[in-house]
């Protein structure tokens, strides 16, 4: 058993004195675990780096047998991230994310494409957060607990949602929140195509899909979320007490 | 195959680095064909450092004192802290002997992956150092890795604001390093590092 396909690398370990157990993506195989050998030496680690993109070969003798990795790196970019802080914490929060919540071997063509766009262009800067937080959202809708951001379910509006209700995931205007509106998610209106928004809706959309990240995917689990993506939300929200003090 | 006694010295040799099940058997046949001359002064040398070795209390340095022999040495520059992850690190740079100033021993990197904490490293004690004064450059000499990386900017945004400069090891080309063989990661390092010539 072997494929051949571009995957994105999401987390090493080191297994041995050289060799790492590799979790990829990729957009046919989804998730997918295996040895990389020598993936934790000198020659090797600077290709299996979580979030690099590589070509990547995997080959097995049978299809539910762990199998070996061989790559050869398309796009560093977990070195490209090192210097910028924000970037890393994204490119990390991502293949964190990705690598805990989605199953093993099975395909999500739509996060594995919104992955690769999301690393592409990290170095856009902070305003990729809001592509970050879709990405989630995303992620979120393809393990089938999509938010419903299309109307409120007490008024009918489709336009001024501000609130997302914390149990069903449903967007709410202000009037339909009613006096629940101090328990209710604050909706970023980027989540919404307006605009790209700003540190306070960045944080907003992390706090939303976050929650639904650790109640729906790994509470499941009885697992956290993961550190990775904590500490983003720390990040953000950091900024936004900066930007608050100026 | 020889008892028991042989079994275990072999299988605890297999546990070293660098040594498989195959090249411990060549390890303990050789120790054992030698008692006098191999063994036993092995045996003592070991039972001597397991007794003595301690992590210094200052950098977390593996010395027989506390402080080791490099915090005490009054001929190092104590204005100069090189920040590594693991004791192996100090020694690659104590052989190379191109700092002379102290060391501090993180004992690893923080990893959201693998979920090392701040509280798993020995960072308190770096910043409790920077923060008692005296210190007015932290080199930081952690390995070029999303880890190591991580790691970096967690110490700078917490040494920065005691007013110390905070530098990084330069990453790019290796000594005696050809272009065309270099990955792509370093490639782009090394170009952003680059400086006037």
């Amino acid at each position: 058993m072997e494929w051949d396909a571009p995957a994105i690398i999401l987390d090493v370990r080191p297994f041995g004195e050289g060799d790492a157990i590799a979790t990829v993506m990729t957009e046919a195989h989804g998730a997918h675990r295996g040895l990389a050998r020598g993936g934790a030496s000198r020659g090797r680690a600077a290709t299996w780096q979580p979030g690099n993109l590589a070509q990547l070969r995997w080959v097995g003798r049978l299809a539910d047998q762990l199998g070996s990795f061989s790559a050869e790196l398309i796009h560093p970019a977990a070195a490209l991230a090192m210097d910028d802080p924000l970037q890393l914490a994204m490119l990390s929060a991502a293949c964190a994310v990705a690598e805990g919540a989605l199953p093993e071997r099975e395909a999500h063509p739509r996060v594995f494409d919104g992955l690769l766009h999301l690393i592409a262009r990290l170095p856009a800067g902070p305003g990729m957060l809001a592509g970050q937080v879709r990405w989630e959202a995303l992620v979120l809708a393809d393990l089938g607990y999509g938010l419903d951001l299309s109307a409120c379910p007490v008024t009918g509006a489709t336009e001024g949602l501000v609130h997302v209700s914390p149990k069903s995931g449903r967007a709410l205007t202000a009037a339909g929140a009613g006096k629940w509106a101090p328990r209710m998610l604050p909706l970023p209106a980027f989540l919404l195509g307006a605009g790209a928004g700003d540190p306070v809706q960045w944080r907003d959309g992390l706090r939303l899909t976050g929650h639904f990240l650790a109640r729906d995917v790994f509470g499941l689990r009885h697992m956290a979320l993961p550190l990775a993506r904590q500490a983003l939300y720390d990040r953000v929200a950091r900024m936004t007490e900066t930007e608050s003090d100026a | 195959m020889g008892g028991p006694e042989v079994e275990r010295l072999i299988g605890l040799l297999a546990k070293l680095p660098g040594l498989g099940p195959r090249s411990a058997r060549r390890a303990a046949l050789r120790l054992l064909q030698h008692p006098e001359a191999r063994m036993l002064p092995l045996a003592a040398a070991l039972a001597e450092a397991a007794r003595a070795v301690r992590p210094c209390g200052h950098c977390g340095n593996l010395d027989s004192r506390d402080p080791c022999s490099i915090c005490a040495d009054g001929q190092r520059d104590r204005s100069v802290v090189c920040v590594v992850e693991g004791v192996g690190d100090l020694w690659a740079l104590e052989r190379a002997h191109v700092h002379r100033g102290l060391y501090h021993v993180l004992g690893g990197t923080l990893s959201a992956l693998a979920g090392t904490r701040p509280e798993d490293l020995n960072l308190a004690p770096l910043l409790a150092r920077v923060g008692a004064g005296g210190v007015a450059e932290v080199i930081l000499a952690l390995g070029a890795t999303v880890d190591g990386a991580t790691t970096a900017h967690w110490l700078t945004e917490r040494i920065k604001p005691f007013g110390v400069v905070v530098s990084r090891v330069a990453q790019g080309m290796p000594i005696g390093g050809a272009l065309d063989v270099l990955d792509d990661g370093t490639l782009a390092a090394a170009l952003r590092a680059r400086r006037p010539f």
